[in-house]
């Protein structure tokens, strides 16, 4: 069911306004879990496998 | 009064050679810099020394080709060598071991963004040409500041101030400034303590590394401010402030508003116009309370035995500067720098989430918590470890930073095609202009050049030619600029400036 199908069905089954606006918030925090959800799945995508050994060995020398 | 001055930045980049954990860092940073000049046909700079007949034509090494050289072949002599000028102005080489970029001059916080941004291309593509030498393995360089085991390297900011404001004076009305500007500037750390021994997540990347207030040091008892007095221009005009510890950002804002940001302050403390400035009991211990509380509530302690928030100290320099800009009139970028400087404090007084966008201690931090909420991880997770340093990638496909831009998450200043042009191209209104044109046009017969020089090796003539550039605001454009429309050769540019 696409986005659009669900926000109408959700919209058309909610009677009073007080009930539609916590349905509101519901899905808002549903759209900011999908964002938080695709943020890190494009990081996982990119993050270096093998996290402990990587940091591990990034070693460096002081500067400056 | 406003944000216009001559500035400038040195980032030092922390270097990694893939699977090679041993590998020596100085002749891996040395690649980077030599590969750079190499395939740009930039001669690296000679050594400082005009008993050289020839110095040009002793270049050896990378100097050939990038094909031709064996990576082998570099010697400690080569190592030291690796130092050359750009087109654009600005500096490339290595320093200890790490490859450098120092800024060309400019006049303003925007176009710091614009070449220090142009610093980080020029840094991605050395790199990646080094990797591709005979037997050499990828290196990866990391725009950041800690190795999270105890060692720092820096990103230094340069402002050119007038000579008469007594050091003293700059001391006790900067030092409030740079103890609490932490709250925009930082660029975020996993770790406390210079060898993040303790487990917790804190704004700044330098902090802990500052140990005293004021010194001359660079690498051990670092200083909050640095004395060293090298003004590279008019010593009696003139004072080079410089400043080490800044954090190296990614985010073009954070970039902008750390440079606007100290160039109001150090105008208004030059007209004698910061008033009341509060007094830090210890300013050390200060710097580190506040970049360890990323909530901004921590107290610190003033002389007086009241105490006070970075966001209260940030408020009253913010309250001077515009009270300040007010009185002497403004201009386009001064007021947008005034503008978002006031945002920033609001917002960050609400809720800091709300500058994830700006700000990269805020964007990183949103980007562990997610992690931590998900995955279940504790602050010493190596996951997160790796998030905190991988934030700071400069390849465009693997870091972070660059990720959250390429999805709309984080605001930029600039746009790819002005950073572009400015990784070729010097900025016309300082003397980087003169220098970064020699280099464009006359290469082959430019033997060296400094902040303050450019010195000529020209056919013909038994001795080198040193052109002096002492003053930062000559050598435009506007200044030079027909010379290079006009001449053909080094001999007639050299000819055409000193015939007057």
């Amino acid at each position: 069911m696409s986005e659009q199908q669900q926000r109408s069905t959700k919209k058309s089954n909610e009677e009073s306004a007080e009930v539609e606006s916590t349905s509101d918030i519901a899905e808002h925090k549903e759209k900011l879990d999908d964002d938080v959800d695709s943020i890190l799945d494009e990081i996982d995508d990119v993050l270096e496998e093998n996290a402990e050994e990587f940091v591990r060995s990034f070693v460096q020398k002081g500067g400056e | 009064m406003s944000v216009r001055r001559v500035q400038g930045s040195e980032v030092e980049y922390g270097i990694a050679v893939t699977g090679q954990p041993h590998a020596n860092p100085m002749v891996a940073s040395t690649h980077v810099v030599n590969s750079y000049a190499a395939a740009h046909g930039l001669t690296r700079r000679a050594r400082w020394d005009f008993e050289e007949e020839n110095p040009l034509r002793d270049a050896r090494g990378f100097d050939l080709s990038r094909d031709a050289a064996d990576p082998s072949q570099l010697t400690d002599e080569d190592l030291g060598l690796a130092n050359i000028i750009l087109s654009n102005g600005a500096r490339l080489y290595v320093d200890h071991a790490h490859p450098e970029y120092s800024s060309p001059e400019v006049t303003n916080p925007r176009d710091v963004v614009v070449w220090e941004k142009a610093g980080e291309a020029v840094m991605r593509l050395g790199a990646e040409l080094a990797g591709r030498l005979p037997g050499a393995y990828p290196i990866v360089l990391y725009k950041n500041n800690v190795d999270n085991k105890g060692a720092s390297y820096g990103s230094h900011e340069n402002y050119l101030m007038a000579r008469e404001v007594p050091f003293e004076t700059i001391v006790e009305q900067l030092t409030p400034f740079f103890v609490s500007r932490q709250i925009i500037t930082g660029a975020g750390r996993v770790g406390q303590r210079q060898d993040g021994s303790v487990h917790a997540f804190q704004l700044a990347q330098r902090a802990d590394y500052m140990e005293v207030g004021v010194g001359l040091e660079t690498t051990l008892k670092r200083p909050i401010i640095n004395t060293r007095d090298e003004p590279h221009a008019d010593p009696k005009k003139y004072r080079r402030l410089h400043v080490i510890l800044g954090d190296a950002n990614c985010s073009e804002i954070a970039i902008y508003l750390k440079h606007g940001m100290t160039s109001l302050v150090l105008a208004a403390i030059e007209a004698g116009e910061l008033t009341d400035v509060p007094q830090l009991a210890n300013p050390v211990q200060a710097l580190h309370d506040i970049s360890h509380d990323p909530t901004l509530r921590a107290v610190v302690e003033l002389f007086d035995g009241r105490t006070i928030t970075a966001l209260d100290l940030q408020a009253k320099y913010l309250a001077d500067a515009q009270a300040f800009v007010e009185r002497h009139g403004s201009d386009e970028q001064t007021d947008d720098v005034l503008a978002r400087w006031e945002s920033l404090l609001d917002r960050l007084a609400v809720d800091p989430h709300q500058c994830a966008r700006e700000l990269d201690w805020v964007a990183k931090l949103g980007l562990l918590e997610r992690y931590r909420d998900r995955d279940g991880l504790d602050w010493d997770h190596a996951k997160l470890h790796l998030v905190d340093l991988q934030y700071h990638d400069v390849r465009v496909e693997k870091g972070l930073y660059h990720s959250l831009v390429r999805s709309g998450r984080m605001d930029r200043l600039i746009a790819d095609d002005e950073i572009k042009d400015a990784v070729a191209t010097p900025p016309s209104d300082t003397r980087a202009y003169f220098r970064g044109m020699c280099l464009a046009r006359f290469a082959p017969d430019i033997a060296a050049a400094s902040w303050d020089s450019v010195i000529f090796d020209l056919p013909g003539h038994d001795s080198l030619q040193r052109v002096p550039t002492m003053e930062p605001l000559r050598g435009t454009k506007e200044h030079v600029g027909a010379l290079f429309d006009r001449c053909e050769s080094a001999t007639e540019l050299f000819r055409a400036i000193t015939a007057g």
